[in-house]
């Protein structure tokens, strides 16, 4: 889904200004700094984008083009919400850019939640056969890796909201996740998907660097 | 006998002037002090996020209780969905990042001399001031009201002890009793809270109390979300039929503007009626220290330049949150957390010589209004391009849509409190 919206991005020259090389001053001076316009976040997902939850997600260290994707998608519709879509609409995506770069310089931190500790060993076997190709090592804040999406250290009530959304075609369901999902589903049950979100909440000792 | 601060500060000006003869960099080296008057969300959260930004700037931070009480989530407290515990606030957060907390009451700012005066006796320079006091309440634009008549006919517009005695009247109460709310003329703090406030009662009622009802005694035609609230009602509360909960008089008739708390009975234009319980709910104006220092114009309120909060009356004193003229943002805490960030920001600026940056704006209010039940308002804003105003961006923000499905309203309950845990984290950890 995130390299699908780049590329629409790409082709609307969102992104022509360069992520990897910044923004030059010049161009944006007419833009609040990344820190500034991040810092409105807080109020919801926590002092630099790190979540005190638990339903609002952390949004420290992501990557940065997952992030301005999440947002147009969220801009659009593509992605339900009842309240982000309201806000995203707010930002250019110039902004997002510098928000998206701000935030990548935020380290994530793992939260701190209580799991299910007799799934967790079930849902690592789930995930690494049904995810793991496309989220991974384990569904971790990465460093130098592209298009990663953050599960592991997430808030849960997020994760199941989320996958409420996939599930209900509320949310853009990439045709891949969709086939590995139903896969999962049918093989597991439902019960599979608590195992998934109690691997993911136990992985609360990791840094991301 | 212990120097005071300001002799201290005198005595040790006056050795600093000598040496500074022949230790110039002393002088250069002295950190640069902010003080912030008020510890509520915009004060906290500006004191705060100066120290994160710039760990050398010497920050005081002066507020008369050691405990804060968040207005918001207050309601569920007088419903009791929630406990006052949950809602308390200290200082330590602050404290542990360096923040000078002085627990005295400022009385007096000098724009002049740029200092601070407390009821304690002391005296705090500061090279940059950010005051944010919140709001008074207005007791004699009510007949017979006064703090007094407030310990029997609360606001509980100021969390603490108030939300306590609603509280406890509302439990102390028999089925079949009437409650009311006066709710005031705009502006005010917190523009959905007395219907929010209704709501919480009502459901509160429905469990326990079904005979009896609310009635809201308004000062004004129209409210915030009116529409959400409205079809809030009807659906949870059986507003607009016989046996409502929830009643709402509209003004001005309706507004409150006499009470007698020995009758327990309230005055409008052409009524008087009896009640139970009343929460009288003031008019407002900005707190206190704002009006004694000269920062509030003929509305009561401060005017602010919009892209630093500084005063456009005093030169150096920062006017943020409840007590300042923000244009289109409500008076709320998320406003006043989203102030505390751009003026930390421009007052950073400033104390190094430097044009502020861009600012950036947010407010998010959310309402509940029973159980599995929340609503919202969001906007994001801009500094227009003359700077004048606080504008909304176009196309953005917003209501929660009316017909907005039940698991939609059920996640606005749970995003509203994932929003109180990371806002006040965010003021006060």
């Amino acid at each position: 889904m995130a390299k699908h919206r780049l590329i629409t991005a790409l082709a609307g020259g969102a992104l022509a200004l360069g992520l990897s090389h910044g923004v030059s001053a010049e161009d944006l001076t007419d833009i609040a700094t990344g820190k500034m316009l991040v810092d409105t976040c807080a109020g919801c997902h926590g002092t630099h984008g790190n979540s005190v939850g638990p339903a609002s997600p952390s949004i420290a260290g992501m990557d940065p083009l997952v992030f301005v994707d999440m947002m147009i998608a969220f801009q659009e519709g593509d992605t339900y919400s009842t309240i982000m879509g309201r806000i995203a609409r707010g930002y250019s995506e110039d902004e997002l850019i510098q928000m998206g770069e701000y935030l990548k310089e935020q380290a994530f931190q793992p939260v701190d939640q209580s799991y299910d500790e007799s799934l967790v060993a079930d849902g690592e076997e789930l995930h690494d056969r049904f995810c793991e190709k496309c989220h991974e090592e384990g569904g971790k804040a990465l460093v130098d890796v592209e298009d990663y999406i953050i599960l592991a250290g997430q808030w849960t009530p997020y994760l199941e909201n989320a996958m409420a959304d996939f599930r209900a075609d509320r949310r853009m369901l990439p045709k891949k996740m969709g086939r590995k999902l139903d896969q999962m589903l049918e093989e597991h049950g439902e019960e599979s998907l608590d195992a998934l979100y109690a691997y993911y909440a136990s992985q609360q000792d990791y840094k991301q660097e | 006998m212990s120097l005071n601060r300001r002799e201290f500060v005198k005595a040790t000006g006056a050795i600093a002037a000598v040496s500074a003869v022949g230790f110039p960099h002393i002088a250069r080296a002295e950190s640069k002090k902010v003080v912030v008057v008020g510890g509520g969300t915009g004060g906290a959260t500006a004191a705060k996020y100066i120290k994160m930004a710039d760990d050398s700037i010497d920050v005081t931070l002066i507020e008369p209780n050691k405990e804060y009480y968040t207005c918001y989530m207050s309601n569920e407290v007088i419903s009791g969905a929630r406990k006052l515990e949950a809602i308390k606030h200290g200082y330590d957060g602050l404290k542990a990042r360096g923040i000078n907390i002085v627990h005295d009451k400022a009385t007096a700012i000098d724009a002049e001399k740029k200092e601070v005066k407390t009821e304690g006796g002391e005296t705090f320079a500061y090279d940059r001031a950010i005051v944010a006091p919140g709001i008074s309440i207005l007791y004699d634009k009510i007949e017979g009201y006064s703090e007094e008549t407030a310990k029997t006919m609360p606001h509980a517009w100021k969390a603490g002890e108030q939300t306590k005695i609603l509280r406890s009247q509302l439990e102390a109460m028999d089925d079949g009793g009437v409650v009311a709310i006066a709710a005031p003329p705009n502006p005010f703090r917190c523009p959905p809270g007395p219907y929010e406030r209704a709501s919480q009662i009502a459901m509160y009622l429905q469990n326990e109390k079904p005979k009896s009802k609310v009635i809201i005694l308004d000062n004004k035609q129209k409210f915030s979300k009116q529409g959400l609230f409205t079809q809030g009602w009807e659906r949870l509360y059986g507003f607009g039929t016989d046996d409502s909960l929830i009643e709402w008089r509209p003004g001005p008739d309706a507004g409150v503007n006499r009470v007698d708390p020995e009758t327990m009975t309230l005055y409008t234009n052409f009524d008087e009626i009896k009640v139970d319980v009343a929460n009288v709910i003031p008019p407002q104006a900005a707190g206190k220290i704002a009006q004694d220092a000269g920062l509030t114009d003929d509305s009561g309120w401060c005017p602010v330049d919009k892209k630093t909060f500084e005063s456009t009356l005093h030169k150096g004193i920062h006017v943020i949150g409840d007590a300042c003229i923000a244009t289109a943002m409500p008076k709320s805490g998320y406003s006043a957390n989203s102030q505390g960030k751009v003026a930390a920001a421009a007052v950073i600026a400033l104390l190094n010589d430097e044009e502020p940056g861009i600012p950036a704006y947010v407010n998010t209010c959310y309402s509940i209004i029973g159980k599995d039940y929340g609503i919202s308002v969001a906007a994001v804003y801009r500094l227009s391009e003359d700077g004048s105003t606080i504008a909304g961006v176009e196309g953005s923000g917003g209501l929660t849509p009316a017909d907005a499905p039940d698991f939609a309203l059920k996640r606005e309950v749970e995003y509203a409190y994932s929003w109180y845990d990371n806002i006040v984290h965010d003021i006060f950890s």
